[in-house]
């Protein structure tokens, strides 16, 4: 059990009580697997007892509306997009993260706050301030980024879903056509993410490897944060 | 702290609790303005079509926590900033708000969110040339609000704060909170402060005068028809001329 620690001053008018269940976020960039990683780990978590609860950036039903049709009328400015995922985030983070963490729920989040400062930081918002504004958000007990080189997901989204329109940063004009721009694109948030890593703790995985060797080295780093911790219905091994 | 105004532009904006006159006060002043030729952009607290949708539906649902009601607030005023507010400013516009960031830095502080992290979030603004506060006694603001609404409104009445089960009491409180926050503002921002309980022809004139000094030898972007500038929703826009799905 433990107090729970926030990047700033959290949400001073909540009086949060402990928090037995542990938050794992999944980083890195659209197409390196996160999706993929976060269905297998689920099914091991609740296969070793854990009760799991899974959230993902821009899934919050407050805003979830409002992104959708901002992004069909291209018309937001950088700040008012940066400020619509914040707005999503607190939501998610005050009505089911935290309400999951106190129930001792393994919480395992699709992306948290960095990829929204990273995509902010591509865009020329003034990186203090978006680290302020993120002075609500709970510090996470782990953080798996998963990096793969461009080549890469530039292959699985193409035998996948397809480039879209906003991975591949078409808004800032980073190229002509959408080829180019997801690589110009995710090239650079490749470098922001670098950055990153050290100043909020993230334990990089190579994800240019397959999907099973990727999901052993999930599980490891996974189990060592779960370590002191009894499981709701089985014991440890 | 907000950002210098750097701009060709002027920039004017009305602040104070609910019934403290500063809508009437404003619209006179914009009126004024423009019959002495300047070119005039009005912009309201709230008023972005984009976050429209949202705001209404988390209004209903009441789902709204401190924190996600003032981050939504700040995307609105973003997106009127970027889209309308700045570029006008550039241009040597006055621009008038009715409400600006210190209505966030009041109501959001007085709902419970932390000083520091609201002013940060609002730190891509710029300082007014000139910041009216319309300060009027909490009783007579009251009275002016319910006297001429049928009913408050949830969120305006502070409902969500749970400081009374009955809603005129609840509003009441809620704006004695947010009347002292703008009074520790004053000297935070240099809010210049203006008696709401004197007759509206005379503030009117102390608000003129106030301006007059800020207008004072400089000159803005000419407006030969003495027509108010209405910049069109850029989604409407794109609709009526049938370029998008």
């Amino acid at each position: 059990m433990r107090n729970p620690i926030f990047y700033g001053a959290g949400f001073p008018y909540r009086e949060l009580q402990q928090m037995p269940g542990r938050l794992v976020v999944l980083e890195g960039s659209d197409g390196v697997g996160r999706s993929t990683q976060i269905k297998l780990l689920r099914r091991w978590l609740e296969d070793e007892g854990y009760a799991v609860s899974d959230t993902g950036l821009a899934r919050s039903t407050l805003t979830q509306g409002g992104i959708d049709e901002a992004k069909r009328g291209h018309t937001l400015g950088p700040l008012t997009m940066s400020l619509f995922y914040a707005a999503d985030f607190a939501d998610r983070l005050e009505n089911q993260i935290i309400p999951a963490l106190q129930a001792g729920f393994v919480v395992l989040s699709d992306r948290y706050f960095y990829s929204v400062i990273a995509r902010d930081c591509a865009r020329g918002v003034d990186q203090e301030w978006a680290r302020k504004l993120y002075g609500i958000a709970l510090k996470p007990d782990l953080v798996l980024y998963l990096k793969a080189s461009v080549p890469t997901l530039v292959s699985r989204l193409i035998h996948g879903r397809g480039l879209n329109y906003w991975e591949a940063g078409m808004d800032i004009h980073m190229a002509d056509n959408l080829y180019d721009s997801f690589v110009n694109y995710q090239t650079k948030l490749n470098e922001i993410f670098d950055g990153l890593t050290s100043e909020y703790n993230f334990v990089p995985v190579d994800a240019d490897r397959s999907v099973d060797l990727v999901f052993e080295e999930l599980k490891g780093h996974i189990q060592e944060v779960l370590y002191n911790r009894q499981p709701k219905t089985k014991k440890p091994h | 702290m907000l950002k210098p105004n750097n701009t060709r532009g002027k920039l004017i904006v009305v602040e104070g609790i609910d019934g403290s006159g500063k809508s009437t006060q404003i619209d006179l002043l914009h009126k004024w303005l423009l019959s002495q030729g300047y070119s005039v952009y009005f912009s309201e607290w709230n008023s972005s079509m984009l976050v429209k949708s949202t705001t209404k539906a988390a209004k209903k649902a009441k789902s709204f926590t401190p924190t996600t009601f003032s981050i939504l607030q700040c995307t609105d005023f973003a997106d009127r900033w970027e889209n309308s507010i700045y570029p006008l400013l550039k241009a040597g516009v006055i621009v008038l708000a009715d409400r600006y960031a210190f209505t966030a830095f009041a109501r959001d502080v007085a709902r419970g969110v932390d000083p520091g992290w609201v002013r940060n979030m609002y730190s891509f603004a710029i300082q007014p040339d000139a910041a009216l506060y319309f300060r009027v006694p909490l009783d007579i603001a009251v009275e002016r609000i319910t006297s001429a609404r049928a009913k408050l409104k949830y969120y305006e009445a502070g409902m969500d704060l749970n400081l009374s089960e009955n809603i005129n009491e609840s509003f009441k409180l809620f704006q004695g909170r947010i009347l002292d926050e703008y009074d520790k503002m004053v000297d935070e921002f240099g809010l210049i402060k203006i008696d709401g309980t004197l007759q509206v022809k005379d503030q009117q004139r102390q608000v003129r005068n106030i301006i007059k000094k800020v207008l004072k030898d400089w000159e803005g972007l000419p407006n030969p028809n003495r027509v108010p500038i209405t910049l069109k929703n850029p989604q409407a826009a794109d609709k009526g001329k049938g370029g998008k799905k």
